[in-house]
């Protein structure tokens, strides 16, 4: 088990590193952000002196050594823009990008498994059909345009849920945080609803296919045979061999939730990390793209890992394996 | 003859498809008496199974008993509510099933598997019950079952599987145990153990069981009376020294006749010629006059279940009974 995790951590090491080479390459060719922060009628030597200050001056290589030995230190340089640490800009945007990717993952959770279960349990049954043709649906719908019918409707239309911004917050650890509040919730819905929405599809297909899978299983007839209930029997026993895949699932979308989030915090107006890095791009500041990538690569690494420690919870088969 | 414990009356099980509906047991009738091992032969596919979900009440959607009386100590089980039914399997009527690889849980703990199945019919203490699931693992011939107990399936072998399986359908002493092919997934030498440990458990607890197999000459060993199954159909019924010594249905005999033995070497295997028909399709009459040496006209009708005049708790189904008596036997084929 410590061999593995230490493997693990050595595997990781290195895809984050590889990523930096990629990010720092990728980041300079997009654009000169020369352009962005000096004024179009500056002289010759106030360029100069810009480029000195950010190091812009320097060939490429040594720009990324010095990047290298900042992110050893923690360090990602400081933002053109805001003239703070790049990694402190994005991190107080993070609460309020976690707290919508965790809203929507509750929201898919909580829906989608007993969609899932109701469909994969009673496949001829009109609301299984009517779960299925919904869920085909929430696939192909464009998030951006589910975001703007979801304005329309509950917002303009209706009134009922505000269409943009975090709503009142509340300071724990020195960050703001929404979903302590009513008003918080009350804006953290839609966009959450926005980004859940193709989650719930993804799930509930998974855990009929699951439920389809298992209940024929000797198993569960066998768990029949020994005359335990119907509940424990599918909560239980099917459940259980059911949580494998889910979680894998849900551990890989947490890492595209955030990813997605781009887009509805763009519609929503939500100040998170997908808003800020989209600003960023257009902005062309470099240290905040990059401290973004990385920031997005550490959370899919260590997303892995989670996922992969859970399957040996769930899964004995899995844990033998691992401890050779 | 002792009051029955499980009398079936002219079951039939069907399983409505879009191909037509599979009729996968057709007037089956028996009885089993205290402590009786009722050996239950046929072929793949001749509804042995289904004849053992029907009575375990857990057949799969779309299947439905559409006929017949299964009584359990007189109260018809085809029509119990599922709460009572529930209340009976795994408790007065268990089942094990033919591949140990297969039926216990691989994410769930032995002694979880065990212990919900305790606490389903009887109320008692975590404790005490794990006790019982200690106790039970070791009347099954498991070393060191405290040990065992907190292990996960995937660490058992398959004989040691089905040992577990066999203490968990045994726990509450079963009047009626149904055992569906347990061995034939395992190599010889765990068969043997395997057979001997229920025939001594079933014999100490005085239950009642239903040996399920296709293989005749394991039967013949331990089965007070032996039902032979083709097409759905019982086509015949007698006591085990009575059905291998003198078969009435050609179909019994053909199984005989197919069982390597000692006196027969070198000689080549008798063999039922032809293949099982598909239950979608089969004959008129007698489902097994396709396959028959003794096929006629009278074949066209479907015989009846009829007793043996000499050992009318012999039964047959056939029109060209063998073995009757020298009148029959004489019979041109
Ligand atoms: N779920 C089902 N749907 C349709 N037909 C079924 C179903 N289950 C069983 N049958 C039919 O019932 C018949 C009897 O099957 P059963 O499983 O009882 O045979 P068996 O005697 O146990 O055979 P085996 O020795 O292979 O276990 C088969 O012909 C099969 O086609
Ligand atoms: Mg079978």
């Amino acid at each position: 088990m410590t061999m593995w995790l230490i493997r693990r951590f050595l595997q990781a090491g290195f895809v984050i590193l590889a990523m930096t080479v990629i990010v720092f390459i990728g980041v300079s060719v997009i654009g000169d952000p020369m352009e962005m922060l000096v004024a179009p009628d500056a002289t010759q030597k106030e360029r100069l002196e810009v480029a000195a200050a950010l190091g812009l001056d320097r060939p490429l290589w040594q720009q990324y050594f010095t990047f290298l030995s900042g992110l050893a230190q923690g360090d990602f340089g400081r933002s053109f823009i805001y003239g703070e640490p790049a990694l402190q800009v994005i991190l107080t945007r993070l609460p309020a990008t976690l707290e919508l990717a965790f809203t929507a993952i509750g929201m898919s959770v909580l829906v989608g498994v007993p969609l899932g279960l109701y469909a994969g349990l009673y496949p001829d049954a009109k609301t299984s059909k009517a779960i299925m043709a919904g869920s085909i649906i929430g696939f192909s719908l464009p998030t951006f345009w589910v975001g703007l019918m979801l304005i329309v409707i509950f917002a303009v239309e209706l009134g009922w849920l505000p269409a943009s911004g975090r709503g009142d917050t509340v300071s724990v650890l020195g960050l703001q945080w929404s979903f302590l509040t009513l008003d918080g919730w009350s804006h953290l819905l839609l966009p959450a609803l926005n980004l859940a929405l193709f989650k719930v599809s993804l799930i509930l297909r998974l855990v009929r296919a699951g439920v389809r899978e298992v209940m024929p299983e000797d198993y569960v007839k066998f768990a029949r045979a020994k005359g335990l209930t119907e509940g424990r029997v599918i909560f239980v026993h099917v459940l259980k061999n059911l949580m494998i895949p889910v979680v894998t699932i849900i551990g890989l979308e947490f890492g595209s939730v955030i990813a997605f989030s781009v887009v509805t915090e763009t519609i929503f107006s939500w100040p998170g990390m997908g808003k800020l890095i989209i600003e960023s791009i257009n902005l062309l500041d470099r240290p905040v793209i990059v401290a973004y990538l990385m920031i997005i690569v550490l959370l899919f690494v260590v997303i892995n890992l989670i996922v992969d420690l859970l399957y040996t919870v769930l899964d004995p088969r899995v844990r033998i394996r691992t401890g050779a | 003859m002792s009051e029955a414990v499980l009398s079936v009356r002219n079951l039939r099980t069907e399983y409505p498809t879009h191909a037509g509906t599979v009729i996968a047991v057709r007037d089956v009738s028996f009885d089993i008496a205290k402590g009786e091992v009722l050996g239950l032969v046929g072929e793949s596919g001749s509804g042995k199974t289904v004849t053992g979900f029907s009575i375990m009440g857990l057949l799969e959607t779309p299947g439905r008993i559409a006929q017949g009386e299964i009584l359990f100590h007189g109260k018809n089980l085809a029509d119990l509510p599922p709460k009572e039914m529930r209340s009976l399997r795994g408790n007065r009527i268990a089942m094990i099933f033919q591949d140990p690889m297969m039926t216990l849980n691989p994410v769930l703990r032995i002694d979880t598997q065990i212990i919900e199945t305790i606490l389903a019919h009887e109320k008692m203490s975590r404790r005490a019950a794990w006790e019982k699931a200690r106790d039970a693992l070791g009347e099954v011939g498991i070393p060191e079952p405290e040990a065992r107990l907190s292990a996960y399936p995937h660490q058992f072998s398959g004989g040691m599987r089905q040992r577990v399986a066999i203490a968990i359908a045994l726990l509450h002493k079963p009047e009626l145990l149904i055992a569906d092919e347990p061995t034939t997934a395992l190599d010889v030498t765990i068969q043997a153990q395997i057979l001997s440990i229920v025939q001594r458990l079933v014999a100490q607890y005085g239950t009642s069981l239903i040996w399920i197999t296709h293989d005749l000459s394991i039967v013949s060993q331990i089965a007070d009376r032996i039902a032979v199954m083709y097409a759905g159909r019982f086509v015949e019924l007698g006591a085990a020294g009575q059905v291998i010594a003198t078969p009435h249905h050609p179909y019994t005999s053909g199984l005989i006749g197919s069982i390597p033995s000692a006196n027969a070497r070198g000689q080549p295997l008798a063999q039922i010629r032809g293949t099982t028909p598909s239950v979608l399709n089969l004959p008129t009459g007698c489902p097994f006059r396709t396959r028959c040496d003794h096929a006629d006209e009278a074949c066209l009708q479907e015989p009846p279940m009829a007793p043996d005049p000499a050992h009318p708790s012999h039964q047959f189904r056939c029109h060209h009974p063998l073995a009757l008596g020298v009148a029959q036997e004489l019979e041109p084929s």
